[in-house]
């Protein structure tokens, strides 16, 4: 479904990303890890458009997607969320959806001529309320994104994701800051939305969080993918022990 | 009746510059609607009335067909300074609209030819009256506060608080910042035009950075809220000192001072003040407490 092909990211003489290859499956859930500083959002950054990588390439069904802008690679069906949740603060939890679906139908000349309550408006709306009972905010639909808790924010800035109509949904930490009741019901929606045929690309420091959902999880350290697989051959590669652990003094002081 | 003549015969020219600068502040509120601090209104405006002045003196076109080249002619130039220059934001889009002001302005001023240089354009027939001024405001207004209302004003609105999330979502952001801005152009430009059709005289001095701040000004103080917010702003800046005027000498440190109190206690601008009382209104009808 989605193929990072010896992608490599460099600012100057910083390597950012370094010989990334990654061939992500369709269905199932997937995580990427690393620690901090791994390069795991500028990928994210790549795959969306933000970045355009120095070498290599990244097809999503078998179309290049580096060299668009980002607005063509959501119209083709990837959506993501953000660290750092960055919702229209000034604008209404509805409103939120709406610009999120202002993409999918056509773009600005449509939009200039389309005037209010026409061009598919009240379908839109529609499909507003819909998202906003699945996240459960059916009835904070006029309330001010800002007014919104923190885990309000966070689920709605999920159903914008979905808004946009994606296939693959990209989402970066979006367990931060919540506390165990919160993530298991982040859980089960994200299981849900797999289910219903999503593809879902995690980053996530969350390890429980990550190691229970992904199907599968590849590891990145100093922009390198050094491990792959499934949950438990991760967790036992020592590579990957070492990156997150570092190594005893001991061996490390071997030649 | 005869009172209205006088008034008219005494404020007519006051009246047509309410007018021009509502268009003027219509056009910056287009670009800070989406995000952008433009500063290229001024030129725009006198890339407007140069065309159509010059149109109307020189080659004898009719009135309409000047004007509307005027603003068409704006539009064109904002097309090909747009494309380069809103990639950038902030601060170094203001410097570099603020640039092709100048170079506007130097232009005007060297080719003595075609614009009379430093002296300007003189005798330009006076051909703009109050009903060109009227139709051309209550037609842009018309326009802009259908656009704020519809999808389009919600995807400015987007762009301007995260330009980088509406961009994730699907929104072609460049392609909405170039509207806004060549729009915005088309507009300033047909004020210069209908500006100099009233004004008798038309020199490089009037379109330089001056008038460049004070169009930014009007926008601000009336905020990105509604285009009424810019007609509010545009009206205020251009009456206010005509109202001050008995404070002699202090006139313009009290105007000055006015603005900044205003600025304080409404940084969103002043229609983000008249929606506040107008809620506070209906509240205090409503009977609940505010």
């Amino acid at each position: 479904m989605l193929r990072l092909a010896s992608v490599c990211l460099h600012f100057g003489g910083l390597r950012v990303l370094e010989d990334v290859n990654l061939e992500i499956p369709e269905r199932g859930i997937f995580g990427l890890i690393g620690p901090n500083g791994a390069g795991k959002t500028t990928i994210f950054n790549l795959i969306t458009g933000l970045l355009a990588p120095s070498a290599g390439a990244v097809e999503f069904f078998g179309e290049r997607l580096d060299g668009q802008p980002p607005h063509r690679i959501v119209r083709r069906g990837i959506a993501r969320t953000f660290q750092n949740i960055r919702l229209f603060r000034d604008m209404s939890a509805r409103e939120n959806l709406l610009v999120a679906m202002g993409g999918e139908s056509g773009g600005i000349a449509r939009a200039l001529l389309a005037g209010r309550g026409r061009d598919g408006e009240a379908r839109r709306r529609a499909r507003a309320e819909e998202l906003l009972a699945r996240v459960r905010l059916g009835d904070k639909a006029e309330t001010a994104a800002s007014a919104l808790s923190y885990g309000e924010q966070r689920r709605l800035e999920l159903a914008r994701a979905l808004a946009t109509g994606p296939r693959l949904l990209l989402l970066d930490e979006p367990a931060a800051g919540m506390n165990a009741g919160e993530k298991r019901e982040l859980m089960s929606e994200i299981v849900k939305l797999e289910e219903s045929g999503l593809n879902i690309m995690i980053i996530e420091h969350d390890m429980g969080f990550i190691m229970n959902l992904c199907r599968e999880i590849a590891v990145l350290n100093f922009g390198r993918i050094i491990a792959r697989g499934a949950p438990a051959e991760v967790r036992a590669d020592p590579q990957v022990i070492e990156a997150y652990l570092g190594r005893d003094e001991e061996s490390a002081a071997k030649p | 009746m005869e009172w209205l003549e006088t008034f008219w015969a005494t404020y007519s020219t006051l009246a047509l510059s309410v007018g021009t600068n509502i268009l003027l502040a219509l056009s910056i509120y287009l670009t800070l609607a989406c995000g952008l601090l433009t500063v290229a209104n001024a030129a725009f405006m006198g890339i407007g009335a140069y065309t159509a002045a010059l149109l109307t003196l020189n080659a004898g076109a009719p009135f309409g067909a000047a004007v509307l080249a005027g603003a068409l002619l704006a539009a064109a130039a904002a097309l090909a300074i747009g494309r380069p220059t809103l990639r950038l934001s902030g601060v170094y889009l203001a410097m570099a609209t603020l640039a092709f002001g100048e170079v506007v302005r130097i232009l005007i001023l060297n080719a003595e030819d075609l614009t009379g240089g430093a002296l300007g354009l003189n005798g330009i027939p006076q051909l703009a009256g109050a009903v060109h001024v009227l139709v051309a405001v209550a037609a842009a207004l018309a326009i802009l506060l259908r656009l704020a209302h519809s999808r389009f004003g919600r995807a400015i609105a987007a762009i301007r608080q995260d330009e980088i999330a509406a961009e994730l979502l699907g929104l072609d952001v460049g392609a909405y910042k170039l509207f806004c801005f060549v729009a915005g152009a088309a507009l300033a430009g047909l004020a210069g035009a209908l500006n100099a059709h009233f004004t008798f005289f038309i020199g490089p001095s009037e379109f330089g950075f001056e008038r460049a701040v004070e169009i930014l000004a009007m926008g601000v103080l009336g905020g990105v809220a509604s285009p009424w917010g810019a007609a509010l702003g545009a009206a205020l800046i251009t009456l206010l000192p005509e109202m001050l005027r008995g404070l002699g000498h202090y006139r313009p440190l009290i105007n000055g001072l006015i603005l900044i109190l205003i600025i304080l206690y409404s940084p969103n601008g002043l229609w983000d003040l008249v929606r506040a009382a107008a809620r506070r209104a209906r509240a205090a009808r409503a009977g609940t407490p505010c």
